[in-house]
């Protein structure tokens, strides 16, 4: 891993990005994992003043419905379930309470790291229902899809799975629409794209005219990523560069992408903060109706008003900083977040928050 | 370690019971109560101040004390590199010799859960008694409750200690000035990744020992040696070494620069963090400490600590500023700046 964060190499890069930039621009690193890479590291501030990184829609946690985590909350408090779900779910605020407090009033959930373990726990407890709280971008749909089909092949009767699942190069298509969008260049999700492929970036870098440069994590390849969109922008190109090229393939994993499409089909999915953005997540597909918790438990859950004092969805399509928010580091904490983007340390709130000096106190 | 506990339990088998496992009875004080005791902890941890079997220890002690306690609800209670027994023994060791003292008597209260194996009991008992001969600490008074299954995890211990104030120590955040040198003395983050492979079944090349130890002896020939030069001595369990600097920054008025690539680590505990997406100093250690000393004496310190079997991956971390008062502000591993702050809660896991 460290030759991923070598500080000589780092500095020939900044240097370089130094070099390249002649005017402003801003550029959305479109994943929450590069949002926390660039605070972490503490790369925004050794970047030149030209340069405006704004951070994207893409932290899953941050995103999640409102109205599916009180879902979730909802059937983990029903006496026969059991809710597994990934950690950074726990503390994400639904109306009235989050899983973590939940789970102190005797709710059984249980933190997994994959929902494969989810199938197991099915298998040991056959009079109880197990809920897996799918959440996440393509990169975690595979394994969620593969849940799915073991527990099918093992007819287990008491496994379902409450899928939210947000795809990237809609959000992506929905950020340049937007009509107060000034983004000029991005860096595309990696881990999205090891998945997915680079297929659905073309079309988006030729119709908008803006170069996308499908990046990794590791701090000297954010700033690679960086220099790569800056000297397409400098040069007045648009188009879709791989940066990831030791992960990404350019056709992704086809076998994943089977399983994908063999358990979820394509719809149109809200986004916590920003809307309903077309054919943006997957469901369930009916075939496989029986493991969909949705279809299964048949809840109601009335919609609830997020907090009004919430900027989030401003802040996730780059139209504000976090510290412009009123409520930043006052009202709205790590301990007690307002919205999501201050609950994962991928939410931008929470890494500037815990990583920029701007808001100790 | 290993060879050592092999041969401890050799020396210590485990009596003749009618009772397989553990149940309410044995809490009551009655007649089973009894029989758990006798069998087990009196003979196994016996000495001339807890054969004495009274309400509480007599003893005397001379001089500058210092006392503390601690709770131990690890789980599970057998991991890589030990047990609750001998972490709840070395836990409090090592907080009384942070306070730079020479840890004497311990108080053992055990909570266990109804159906704990009478045989996992065994285990606990002569990891403690072991921990206690290697620590040179004696068990003087305790307690034994049982509580109904489902009202506990197995079995809690608590543990508190007294030792008298080493005559050259002199321990206390407020000694810390501008210049002295941030000390870690040895890898961080293996006690909680060691915790959490079990957990979570996670396998490596080989596997992550906990590194639950006493430290009370290495760091009475450090005060043998160094004395009043050490200002705090301190050990980061739970919350890691970023809690620990952050909590200290913020009792004193100046701020601490540490250095991201001189964090020890192995290079497995580091996988396991990447992996689970854990930030290793965040993450609970057991057998380290973080010493801020003079600048001075620094370079002499880290050689004689890395001499010892407990620090020998020791390192100069980084030292004191007042330039940022009550904030720690870490250089990563690439150069750019960053606030290490405390965690709002437990470290969750991230999705990706």
């Amino acid at each position: 891993m460290s030759e991923y964060r070598d500080p000589e190499v780092a500095k020939a890069y900044l240097e370089e990005i130094k070099k390249t930039v002649t005017q402003p621009w801003s550029i959305m690193e479109v994943c929450g994992g590069q949002t926390h890479s660039l605070v972490k590291n503490g790369i925004i501030d050794m970047l030149p003043k030209e340069v405006t990184m704004i951070h994207g829609p893409g932290c899953p946690v941050c995103v999640t419905p409102l109205n599916i985590i009180d879902k979730a909350i909802h059937l983990a408090l029903e006496e026969n379930v059991i809710l597994c779900s990934f950690g950074d779910m726990l503390r994400v605020p639904g109306s009235k309470k989050n899983l973590l407090e939940a789970k102190a009033e005797g709710a059984d959930i249980r933190i997994l790291y994959s929902p494969l373990e989810a199938v197991r726990i099915a298998e040991d407890n056959p009079d109880k229902e197990i809920v897996f709280f799918a959440v996440g971008f393509e990169t975690t749909a595979p394994a969620n899809a593969l849940s799915v089909i073991h527990a099918h092949r093992k007819e287990l009767k008491n496994y379902s799975i409450l899928a939210s699942h947000v795809l990237v190069p809609p959000a992506i298509k929905a950020v340049i629409d937007d009509e107060e969008s000034k983004i000029d260049g991005f860096l595309a999700a990696g881990h999205v794209c090891t998945i997915m492929g680079n297929a659905e970036y073309h079309p988006l870098s030729a119709t908008y005219k803006v170069p996308i440069v499908v990046t990794g994590f590791e701090p000297l390849d954010v700033l690679q990523g960086i220099l790569m969109v800056l000297k397409q922008l400098e040069g007045s190109k648009a188009q879709v560069e791989n940066q990831y090229s030791r992960i990404v393939k350019e056709e992704g994993n086809p076998e994943a992408q089977k399983m994908i499409h063999k358990v979820f089909e394509i719809k149109n999915q809200i986004w916590r903060g920003i809307g309903e953005i077309p054919e943006s997540g997957y469901q369930v597909r009916p075939e496989y109706a029986d493991f969909d918790a949705n279809r299964k438990f048949k809840i109601e859950i009335p919609e609830a008003p997020e907090n009004p004092d919430c900027i989030s969805g401003q802040i996730m399509k780059g139209l504000k900083k976090p510290f412009e928010c009123s409520q930043f580091g006052k009202k709205c904490k790590p301990t007690n977040p307002l919205g999501a983007p201050m609950v994962s340390s991928e939410g931008a709130c929470a890494a500037y928050y815990h990583f920029s000096g701007l808001v100790e106190a | 370690m290993s060879d050592k506990k092999i041969r401890m339990q050799l020396q210590c088998p485990m009596p003749k019971l009618d009772f397989d496992v553990i149940n309410l009875g044995h809490g009551s004080g009655g007649v089973l109560t009894n029989k758990l005791l006798d069998s087990g902890v009196f003979d196994l941890l016996s000495n001339p101040i807890l054969d004495e079997r009274h309400d509480g220890a007599i003893f005397e002690l001379e001089g500058k004390m210092a006392f503390s306690t601690d709770s131990f609800l690890v789980s599970p209670i057998f991991f890589p590199g030990g047990n609750i027994g001998e972490l709840a023994v070395n836990g409090t060791v090592n907080d009384l010799a942070m306070c730079g003292a020479i840890p004497k008597y311990l108080s053992l209260s055990f909570i266990i859960e109804e159906g704990l194996k009478v045989t996992e009991f065994w285990k606990i008992l002569v990891a403690i008694k072991g921990a206690c001969e290697e620590a040179g600490v004696q068990v003087v008074t305790g307690d034994t409750k049982v509580v109904e299954k489902g009202k506990g995890d197995k079995i809690f211990i608590n543990t508190s200690g007294i030792g008298s104030i080493h005559s050259k120590a002199k321990i206390s955040s407020k000694n810390i000035k501008v210049g002295d040198k941030i000390i870690v003395s040895g890898n961080i983050a293996s006690h909680g990744m060691a915790i959490m492979s079990v957990r979570e079944g996670l396998e490596f090349d080989s596997e992550i020992l906990s590194d639950t130890i006493h430290l009370n002896h290495t760091i009475k020939s450090l005060l043998d040696t160094f004395g009043e030069h050490i200002h705090l001595l301190t050990d980061p369990t739970r919350g890691g070494i970023a809690t620990v600097l952050k909590e200290t920054a913020q009792s004193i008025n100046l701020g601490f620069d540490i250095t991201q690539r001189d964090l020890p680590i192995d290079n497995q505990v580091s996988s396991a963090c990447e992996l689970l997406g854990l930030d290793p100093i965040y993450v609970a250690n057991e057998g380290l400490f973080i010493a801020f000393v003079d600048e001075s004496i620094a370079v002499d310190f880290l050689e004689m600590l890395q001499k010892d079997e407990n620090g020998k991956h020791a390192k100069i971390i980084g030292s004191a500023t007042e330039e940022h008062p009550r904030q720690v502000i870490m250089e990563s591993a690439i150069g750019g700046k960053r606030v290490v702050s405390m965690l709002p809660g437990e470290q969750l896991p991230r999705i990706c």
